[in-house]
């Protein structure tokens, strides 16, 4: 189990502005700014569950899990990884996580994948026959046999992500922090990443943590959100209730036999998408079963479909939202006395 | 991380640093070229030492120690300041914080994996260095070949332990490879690299017995060269040992602190 409370990681960043001058200027009098990447969040998770962190870029979603791997020491508050502190890094705790993250690598660059494979197995002291059994498995399942005794920097982003994964799982971790992984690869490789990393939940009870900019990422794989911007905890529940939550409007997408005039779908609510073939309604819930039934009624319709908003737009509006209530608060304040804002030698 | 699982993993981290130190030889070879300071010294005092010995050392002395000194510098070196530097700044340091070996096993494992190609390098130079001078200038007996062996160990042990102790400081600092560089440029002069320690002015020679650069080098050199009898080269090992054990205990408190400042950029 993974427990979180009142966690806060604060760092202080050194600013100057562009020029000469500023350069000089700093080798006296050094600008610094507190910057509040994880500001008193708390959650739990349960082992076995599948949870994705979300946010816009900078919210402290990499820094939850840095603090949750114990790479960063939190400035305050308590983390909890099966009875371990993080931070102290104790090989039982060491040998129970792994963090994958899709912009850094562990495999050794110029030597093959499977080097870097039997390091982890003796770090780890997997037995040969457990790792042998993992490794060919995983090996298998991501068809990867005969790039993992090529060197490193010689495969494809998509063949480093699958060895990455392999070198992640060899000593069997029930507590995997996976950051980006799917990054940079394409919509069959994310695909392949996706299924492999939900199988391998599904197969070993690991728990399972992402954070992903491709929001098909977590809808395919976290039925649990925690959504976290400018370091705090905005939300944290079912994706379903999120997706209420921010977008509860509905889209009705119809299929027709032949072309509709687009004043006869404006009666039934927005228009969103609109071809020869094919119209999507925005509409909201209680004016749904009006808008089905009219829609049936009226219109030539081949196939109807009621879905929820795509997730891209309902994260985009959540933050849009945050960013604006932000901007309020800050207009409010009294401006000129930014009291993050300290200056240091 | 427990000591148990460093010594475990050892044997196989070394595997997988030589395979790395293979993969890297171009670049081994250039930093071997990068060391071959002795033997420009060695020219240099040679033409001196033509015109009338300096101090003890004639020619052939010159020969015996500076070929000793490039073999020493090659068994005894360390890059891992510059490694730890660019593994912070690159957040890179992470991944081998998130295993449960002590980084420091890694770092030491990489280094001594690099050895045997280093001894490629070093072997014909030894050989060298025996043709030149014949085989009276080192020692005859067994027990100065089992000192010398633990003062290169002790003067690896010190390389190497200022180097993680000066890569921890990038931990603290944007970057410490400029301290590496004001160290080296101190080692230059006080590990007799350039100038055997014992022509130094007897003051200077005090100061050089209370730092630890000489047990970097020159000392397991004069061993090598049959400078000390067993039990002044015995008096020096202990306190080359004292301080490989005093700058553990600091590099152990520099990484420490340093690690609960790592902020593990990037990702």
């Amino acid at each position: 189990m993974i427990t979180v409370r009142s966690l806060r990681k604060h760092y202080r960043v050194h600013q100057r502005p562009p020029g000469l001058l500023a350069s000089a200027r700093s080798l006296f009098r050094r600008d610094t700014t507190l910057v509040k990447a994880v500001d008193d969040i708390s959650f739990s998770i349960e082992p076995g569950e599948r949870v994705g962190f979300l946010g816009p870029n900078g919210a402290g979603k990499t820094t939850t899990l840095k603090l949750l791997a114990g790479l960063l020491h939190p400035t305050s508050g308590e983390v909890r990884v099966a009875g371990h502190v993080p931070r102290q890094r104790d090989d039982t705790f060491l040998k129970n996580i792994m963090l994958v993250m899709g912009q850094k690598q562990q495999l050794l660059w110029d030597l093959p994948p499977s080097d870097t494979f039997e390091l982890n197995r003796a770090i780890y002291d997997v037995p040969t026959n457990l790792y042998r059994e993992r490794v060919d498995g995983l090996v298998e399942l991501l068809k990867i046999g005969d790039v993992i005794r090529k060197p490193t920097r010689q495969l494809s982003l998509g063949e480093r992500m699958k060895c990455e994964l392999v070198a992640s799982l060899i000593h069997g971790p029930k507590f995997l922090f996976l950051d980006e992984p799917t990054i940079g690869l394409d919509v069959s490789m994310q695909t392949v990443v996706r299924d492999f990393i939900r199988s391998h939940n599904e197969k070993t009870g690991a728990t399972l943590l992402l954070t992903s900019h491709y929001m098909d990422d977590v809808a395919a794989l976290c039925p649990r959100v925690i959504v976290i911007n400018h370091g705090k905890l905005t939300f944290d529940g079912k994706l379903e209730a999120l997706v209420q939550q921010v977008r509860p409007d509905k889209r009705v997408v119809l299929r027709f036999h032949q072309p509709v005039d687009a004043r006869d779908l404006a009666k039934f609510g927005d228009v969103v998408e609109h071809n020869a073939d094919l119209a999507v309604l925005r509409v909201t819930q209680e004016g749904l079963s009006h808008v089905v039934s009219g829609a049936l009624a009226t219109l030539p319709v081949r196939d109807l479909t009621v879905e929820n908003a795509p997730l891209e737009e309902v994260m985009s509006e959540m933050f849009s939202r945050h960013a604006a209530t932000d901007t309020d608060r800050h207009d409010n304040a009294d401006i000129g006395t930014d009291k993050n804002t300290e200056r240091a030698s | 991380m427990s000591l148990r699982a460093g010594v475990r993993a050892f044997p196989t981290l070394l595997r997988v640093g030589f395979a790395e130190a293979v993969a890297y030889r171009a670049e081994l070879l250039i930093w071997v070229l990068t060391s071959t300071m002795p033997l420009i010294m060695l020219a240099l005092w040679s033409t001196v030492a033509a015109e009338a010995p300096v101090g003890r050392y004639g020619e052939t002395e010159f020969t015996a120690y500076f070929l000793a000194a490039f073999v020493v510098r090659q068994l005894s070196a360390s890059w891992t300041c510059w490694e730890i530097n660019f593994e912070v700044r690159m957040g890179r340091l992470s991944m081998r914080l998130l295993r449960p070996v002590h980084p420091m096993f890694a770092y030491a494992a990489e280094s001594i994996a690099a050895l045997p190609l280093r001894l490629a390098i070093s072997i014909p130079v030894a050989l060298w260095a025996l043709a030149s001078v014949g085989p009276d200038q080192f020692p005859h007996d067994l027990s100065r070949w089992l000192i010398f062996i633990v003062a290169i160990a002790g003067a690896w042990a010190l390389t190497f332990l200022i180097n993680i102790a000066v890569g921890a400081l990038s931990l603290f600092m944007e970057s410490s490879v400029k301290v590496m560089d004001v160290y080296l440029a101190a080692y230059f002069v006080f590990s007799g690299y350039v100038v055997p320690v014992d022509l130094f002015p007897p003051w200077l020679r005090a100061v050089t017995d209370a730092l630890p650069f000489r047990y970097q080098l020159a000392f397991p050199v004069e061993v090598l060269c049959g400078n000390y009898e067993i039990g002044g080269a015995l008096q020096l090992l202990l306190r080359q040992w004292l301080f490989v054990l005093g700058l553990g205990l600091v590099t152990a408190l520099v990484w420490r602190r340093g690690i609960a400042r790592f902020e593990a950029y990037g990702g």
